[in-house]
């Protein structure tokens, strides 16, 4: 009988001592003081939490931070509506920033003056903080880029069947099917995706995946964003067996699409959120993506990366934010040919 | 006639009309129901606030084709998971196999591995050119493998993934069975193998179902090891309506659909599990089942388990370490994410118990006091563990931060938000254990006295007690690895093993996913051990 009831007594303590947390922070409350600042980031810690903590220590606001993809969070964003604890959403791409525009605030004119124009909202509610291109990734002991097209209308030749790895659910293919509609028209459009989709592509669920299958060997070439490689590379060296090709004709393959920042209008923290975005765009957290995350910088004159192809080598399309925000457009073409369900 | 009476009234003809279930036990059960109705009426008002279009996208033909490949994978996947789980789970009560306990923590380990960490896994081990073929190509000059992308693939990683559920509510069962059953089938001239398939394997219907729909719902609702392989499924479908289209109106519709089929999956596992009675109803104390000695058996039976461990556990875990090896030689930092281990061990603790006190008054309800109600509840708490998180997520964002604002982004609304996500796996493992418990055991103590209550507590828990710890550990393991509820609902900054594990592979930081994800493992081992260590030999 002893034992049962030390064990019992045991239990108890064990549970309360659990419980005892839970309930603090039931009744705590969040910590929404004038020294903190509330960020949903779409941008996974590995790539932004040091910037964060540079933010930390260069003004003494507490910044608690919510990670997960930016589409889970712009879901949950429209799900808070006014009653966000979130100050400030900062997101992998503009599909995400557009879906919730309508829970943002305008952003000044000066912050929206440190980028160029197509790299900020068309109702100035965000601003793009880091640029990433569109790209051809390709296998290097099957190609060189002399065998690749000038464009992307070049992979509907038959000559690509099973050879090439896409993700069409991924919100940076489906801007550039976007600039596609821009560029070519509905039509256009439609036939290419239509004519890819007879070449038996590879649907991948997102661009990690793609880059790697592209090194193995497993198809030749991937349509992807450019930084990817660059972490390939990082990690496993030069010998790594992709490279990335930017279409050199231009055209929708060669876009240039940002990562970026908007504050909440429920936010009752502004000034804070507002130091938070100037900081993004300030000189050192622009050398930081520059350095850290291999993507282009947008508001101050620094050289990317080496080995990252300098924008003015990119063909870049001449295409405004507005050209490319229609992204619901684009999910009614491809679920038309049948690409997305 | 008072409220009292007509709520008896009520009562009775819900659970049946024989008996009316006190107080303590349908009113928890009822406000446990409560929570889990949450992402329905969420899902519904979703669906229908936007008109009709939903239903012109929803059946389409595509759709149709998705259902067919959802379900062959659904069915594949459950019966390889049984054909594996079955024998570990004999072995390892039954016999005098060597390092039983072991077996039964590293079967069960498998369980904790990510679905997205286990799909990378496979497509670099397995792949068309992945390690596998480089091991190859020297020896035999074996160029290319055959795909594995697509349904073998799938088929593959989600029954490695998911045969732990099966061998963990068989063994429950296994160990609850009385022996003088058993026993007295021996008696009557029958040897060991007649015995196990005419008395054995009949009374583990109910810990094989359970088990078998906790794969098939596992299945059903997976998202990273299906998009990564390539297997396009319902689950996948809605997904990409929440990963690009931001459409939660499909979504939601979609979700809805996957109900049904979930319902339809639990309608099956109540057919199978019948009206028999599955306890002894003899009145002598319950002992521990004879061991059968494998003789000279024993060596195929170890390089059987073995070869399920290896394929399971070990072949992941060496991918895991070649990564953060390659990673740690090329200059990659070794961050040992302690705060992450911690907050994942609490959490998971902390869930497995709120778990399994939610799961217990609708099991008793459901044994003791069958009827409308308890069929509801249980099917219920398999509508949550089907869906995908993300919907479970998204519902319980839209009634905390608009009606809970006091508990919303706290470890609270997590916690609750893991009960409707796992409440049918401790449900099914305690349900399992009641059912073979003679009531009239309880009876008979509530004849010298005691309150309901106290007869539960004396006679019944201590003797379901396997299958409530079975049902804990289940709900601890699948916390330590859930990611998108975990994502949304934790507080901001409370960072876990999965959530780290994912913010690496997700930008293709292999080697710093994959440190994370072996500490998520060894993490996980621990309480694993330590409650089979405590098992009854």
């Amino acid at each position: 009988m002893d034992t049962r009831n030390r064990n019992r007594a045991i239990f108890w303590t064990i549970l309360l001592s659990l419980l005892v947390p839970v309930l603090m922070a039931a009744c705590g409350g969040s910590d929404d003081g004038p020294g903190s600042l509330t960020v949903y980031s779409g941008r996974s810690e590995t790539l932004v939490g040091p910037l964060m903590q540079r933010f930390e220590e260069a003004t003494d606001i507490t910044v608690s931070v919510k990670y997960a993809g930016t589409p889970q969070l712009a879901a949950t964003l429209l799900e808070e509506g006014g009653n966000t604890p979130a100050d400030v959403f900062f997101a992998q791409d503009p599909g995400g920033l557009s879906a919730v525009s309508g829970l943002l605030v305008p952003l000044p004119a000066s912050t929206l003056g440190m980028v160029p124009e197509w790299a900020s909202s068309p109702t100035g509610v965000w601003v793009g903080v880091s640029g990433r291109a569109r790209t051809v990734v390709y296998n290097t002991e099957r190609l060189t880029p002399d065998d690749l097209p000038a464009d992307m209308a070049g992979f509907t030749d038959p000559k690509w069947k099973g050879r090439i790895g896409w993700a069409p659910s991924n919100a940076s293919f489906q801007t550039m099917v976007t600039a596609m509609r821009s560029m070519w028209g509905e039509a256009k459009t439609l036939q290419w995706l239509k004519d890819i989709q007879a070449n038996n592509p590879s649907v991948y669920p997102k661009n990690t995946p793609i880059v790697a299958a592209t090194a193995a060997g497993e198809i030749d070439v991937g349509f992807v964003n450019h930084y990817y490689l660059h972490r390939f590379l990082a990690e496993e060296g030069d010998s790594f067996t992709a490279r990335n090709y930017h279409p050199n004709a231009g055209g929708p393959g060669a876009i240039v699409m940002v990562s970026g920042v908007g504050i909440l209008s429920a936010s009752d923290n502004k000034d804070n959120a507002q130091r938070f975005v100037d900081f993004l765009l300030s000189e050192p957290s622009q050398q930081y993506f520059v350095s850290e995350t291999f993507e282009y910088p947008l508001s101050a004159g620094i050289p990317v990366a080496k080995g990252v192809t300098p924008l003015s080598e990119v063909n870049n399309p001449d295409l405004s934010s507005a050209d490319l925000a229609d992204l619901e457009g684009t999910q009614t073409l491809l679920r038309e040919a049948g690409i997305i369900p | 006639m008072s409220i009292s009476s007509l709520t008896a009234a009520g009562l009775r003809s819900l659970t049946g009309g024989a008996n009316t279930p006190p107080a303590v036990i349908w009113a928890p059960a009822v406000a446990v129901g409560a929570v889990l109705l949450l992402p329905l009426v969420y899902l519904v008002v979703r669906t229908f606030d936007s008109g009709g279009e939903v239903w012109d996208l929803l059946f389409r033909q595509r759709v149709a084709a998705i259902l067919g490949r959802t379900i062959l994978l659904v069915v594949t996947v459950t019966g390889a998971s049984v054909m594996l789980a079955l024998p570990l789970a004999w072995l390892t009560t039954r016999t005098d196999l060597p390092f039983r306990r072991a077996w039964v923590v590293l079967s069960a380990l498998p369980l904790v591995i990510p679905s997205y960490v286990a799909g990378f896994i496979v497509i670099a081990a397995l792949g068309p050119r992945g390690m596998l073929q480089q091991a190859l190509d020297g020896p035999f000059g074996i160029d290319r493998l055959p795909d594995i992308h697509g349904f073998a693939g799938a088929l593959l990683t989600l029954t490695f993934l998911s045969f732990p559920y099966v061998v963990l509510t068989v063994r429950a069962a296994l160990l609850r069975i009385d022996p003088s059953l058993e026993e007295s089938s021996r008696g009557l001239g029958h040897n060991n193998w007649t015995t196990f398939f005419s008395v054995t394997l009949p009374l583990l219907r109910p810990g094989i179902a359970a088990g078998g729909l906790l794969v098939a719902l596992y299945a059903l609702s997976d998202f990273g090891a299906v998009s990564l392989l390539r297997y396009e499924t319902f689950t996948w479908a809605i997904f990409v309506q929440y990963e690009s289209a931001l459409d939660r109106t499909l979504g939601a519709g979609l979700s809805l659909s996957l109900v049904v089929l979930a319902l339809a999956i639990v309608g099956l596992e109540v057919y199978s599990r019948g009206r028999a009675r599955y306890y002894s109803s003899s009145s002598s104390a319950s002992r521990p089942p004879s061991i059968v000695p494998l003789g000279r058996w024993r060596w195929p039976a170890l390089a059987f388990c073995a070869t399920v461990v290896a394929f399971s556990l070990a072949a992941p875990m060496s991918v895991l370490v070649y990564w953060a090896a390659r990673g740690i030689s090329a200059g990659e930092p070794l961050n040992l994410v302690w705060e992450a281990v911690r907050n994942s061990v609490y959490i998971s603790a902390l869930a497995a118990v709120a778990a399994v006190i939610a799961a217990l008054p609708v099991a008793v309800l459901s044994v003791r006091y069958p009827g409308v109600l308890s069929g509801f509840l249980e099917r219920l708490s398999y509508v949550g563990f089907a869906l995908p998180g993300i919907a479970i997520a998204l519902a319980l964002v839209f009634f905390g931060a608009n009606y809970a604002p006091a508990i919303y982004q706290t470890t609270g609304l997590l916690l609750l938000a893991y009960v409707v996500l796992f409440l049918s796996p401790a449900l099914g493992a305690v349900r399992t254990s009641l059912l073979q418990i003679n009531p009239r055991i309880e009876e008979a103590a509530r004849g010298l006295g005691n309150s309901p209550l106290r007869a539960f507590s004396s006679v019944t828990l201590p003797v379901a007690r396997p299958g409530i710890m079975a049902g804990a550990a289940l709900v601890f393991l699948l916390v330590m690895k859930e990611l998108p509820a975990t994502l949304i609902l934790s507080p901001t900054g409370f960072n876990t093993l999965a959530t780290s594990i994912w913010s690496a592979a997700s930008e293709a930081f292999f080697a710093r996913a994959a440190l994370p994800a072996l500490l998520l493992i060894a993490a996980s081992a621990v309480p694993l051990s330590f409650l089979m260590l405590r098992e009854r030999r």
